[in-house]
């Protein structure tokens, strides 16, 4: 099985609530991508035929959405938001903070893949800004100190 | 999650469960919740309809079109099925308030959703809520399933006879998904690539079904509506401007937060009286009013303003999506215009010419300008190219990176000078960090 038997069960189910078989093809391309770190070759192709489409028409969906991914990130994917409520608050310097700490820059990963990067738009987070998303986690009202905290947080739970 | 504040010249309607543990449907139950919904089985479609256009609710999303006027457009007959929409795709920058509805009252979304359903003759709606907020997926998921289980939702419901089923969707990261054409084809599986209108969603929509699309704030306010009447709702804002409003205050702001405030309050006693006014001794330089598609108001301007929809649209500008953004004085705005641009370029579809590669042009023209490579002809240049995307282009978005250009260059025209000839940014002489490169779209 290239996913979970409980995931494609749950796709199933859902593909139910819609009356043509596409229209769920987004939720589960990102449930795909949780459960597998990134869309594996294998995985586009057994959506594809999940939902009747030929696996180009279903890159070509997944090349629209920004958190949609074909290649692996960090386990832990570290989203800085930049936009003007965080920038007024001081958004840049986190994402800067978080460059020099993990030694990455943009849309990369740590050598151990533990940790990666990316600077994000508006993540719904404007009053209490600035603010972080890793994985799905908010994280908010952020210094770089703070940042710190949050990143050895992560670090010790991976040891765990 | 994200921390609750309040202040005395609040009106809570849509806040009123807040914090109260509400997301529970026990707990919802005991505070009035799914009562609307039982009235309004009670009630005729049209005398539901005449209620909501009695209450002047007006969109929450940001274009502020009369909700009742638009449930009125759908057609009585259909051969396809209708449906409703809700969006939650909340990615307006500045905007941050759908989130606290769905973590802390989904119930009220749902409630909203089967009225407007009964309204409008659906039996389906769709809860599309951005990728980014997982946590609110599942807190709507098991807000639905509860809903379900005690018979609210599915066959029959309350015993009405009538039958109502309502879904959770989520998006992947894509601003221009909330532009309501390019939701539904989202929802249908495909690319947020927006449609050609006429015909509107309410009359070929969803599947090309009649559908209502609404904003989460919008039918979160339906039930509150039906419960105390739609006048009472009316009379909280001035007229034609009906309701309170969920204003989030982020920025230069001693007390950022979101707070529930009539419709027209005045701007300036939001910002100094609600959200304790600027930090560090400094002056107020600038206000986003709505997020970041609309015209930025100058201190001056902001002192004027009342925060209504109508106050705004005599000026030929937006209230908005309800993002208020505070600037101090020692704010770069040839900067910020750049911060604007630079998300505007990274959200565009590319489907249409003037605003994939004006978003592009402008982006590349505000960088050399801010980092000092700035000509006296590119201030023109960048206000007209502004002014020749707008209206010139096949949604919105085109418009929304137009309007806060414009009204930057046009106001703040002295800054854009002071970059000039190779001098450094005024306000971050050190030499600022220019912002780092965000992809193209993917
Ligand atoms: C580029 C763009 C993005 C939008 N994003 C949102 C959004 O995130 N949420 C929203 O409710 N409306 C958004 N809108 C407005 C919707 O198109 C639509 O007007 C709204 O959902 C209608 O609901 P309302 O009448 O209840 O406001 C956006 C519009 C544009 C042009
Ligand atoms: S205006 Fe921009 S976002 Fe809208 S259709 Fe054109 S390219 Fe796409
Ligand atoms: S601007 Fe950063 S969360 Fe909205």
């Amino acid at each position: 099985m290239v996913i979970s038997e409980k995931l494609d069960r749950f796709f199933d189910e859902k593909m139910k609530e819609y009356p043509t078989q596409r229209s769920f093809l987004v939720p589960m391309l990102l449930y795909t991508q949780d459960e597998l770190g990134y869309l594996t070759n294998e995985a586009i192709a057994h959506i594809a035929k999940k939902v009747d489409l030929t696996e180009l028409e279903v890159r070509n969906v997944i090349s629209y959405y920004s958190m949609l991914r074909t290649k692996p990130l960090g386990k832990y994917h570290v989203q800085v938001c930049t936009n003007i409520s965080c920038m007024l608050r001081g958004g840049e310097e986190v994402f800067e903070h978080c460059k020099q700490r993990l030694g990455i820059g943009h849309k990369q990963a740590t050598p151990d893949g533990l940790f990666s990067l990316e600077e994000v738009e508006c993540i719904g987070a404007c009053s209490w800004a600035p603010a972080v998303q890793v994985n799905y986690d908010f994280h908010e009202n952020l210094t770089p100190e703070k940042m710190d905290a949050v990143l050895d947080q992560y670090s010790r739970k991976a040891k765990q | 999650m994200a921390d609750l504040v309040s202040h005395p010249d609040e009106t809570r309607v849509v806040s009123q469960r807040f914090g109260k543990g509400a997301a529970d449907i026990n707990r919802h139950l005991e505070l009035d919740g799914y009562k609307a919904v039982q009235k309004a089985l009670q009630m005729q479609p049209d005398d539901i309809i005449n209620e909501v256009k009695t209450s002047n609710l007006r969109g929450r999303g940001g274009a502020g079109f009369s909700t009742g006027m638009k449930w009125a457009f759908v057609p009585k007959q259909s051969d396809k099925p209708k449906y409703i929409l809700v969006n939650g795709d909340e990615s307006e920058p500045g905007t941050c308030k759908d989130r606290l509805i769905l973590e802390h009252d989904p119930h009220s979304v749902i409630e909203g959703v089967v009225i407007a359903g009964l309204a409008v003759g659906a039996k389906v709606g769709y809860v599309y809520i951005r990728g980014e907020y997982r946590y609110l997926v599942d807190i709507m998921r098991k807000a639905i399933a509860d809903a379900y289980a005690k018979g609210f939702l599915g066959k029959n419901i309350f015993g009405s006879g009538k039958d109502f089923d309502v879904h959770w969707h989520t998006g992947a990261g894509a601003y221009e998904v909330g532009e309501e054409s390019a939701l539904m084809e989202s929802l249908e599986g495909k690319r947020g690539i927006p449609r050609i209108r006429p015909p509107f969603p309410a009359i070929v929509g969803l599947w090309g079904g009649p559908t209502v699309i609404n904003n989460v704030e919008t039918l979160a306010s339906v039930p509150h509506i039906i419960l105390m009447g739609g006048q009472k709702f009316a009379d909280y804002g001035p007229p034609k401007n009906g309701g309170t409003r969920l204003f989030c205050l982020s920025g230069h702001i001693n007390k950022p937060g979101v707070y529930e405030l009539p419709l027209g309050y005045p701007l300036k006693k939001m910002i100094y009286e609600v959200g304790g006014g600027i930090p560090n001794g400094r002056k107020l330089k600038a206000v986003v009013p709505g997020g970041s598609s609309t015209f930025v108001l100058t201190a001056e301007e902001a002192d004027q303003m009342n925060m209504d929809f109508d106050s705004f649209s005599k000026r030929g500008e937006f209230l908005g999506s309800g993002g208020v953004v505070v600037l101090d004085d020692q704010t770069c705005m040839v900067k910020f215009a750049l911060r604007v641009m630079k998300f505007y370029q990274h959200e565009s579809c590319g489907w249409c010419i003037p605003c994939r590669e004006g978003t592009d042009w402008l982006k590349k023209t505000l960088t050399r300008f801010h980092a000092g490579g700035g000509l006296k002809k590119d201030i023109d240049n960048i206000k007209y190219l502004a002014q020749n995307m707008l209206g010139r282009t096949f949604c919105p978005l085109g418009d929304a990176a137009a309007i806060p250009t414009m009204s930057i260059v046009d106001k703040w025209r002295s800054e854009f000078e002071a970059h000039l000839e190779g001098r450094p940014c005024p306000f971050e002489p050190e030499g600022s960090r220019t912002i780092s490169e965000l992809p193209v779209i993917a």
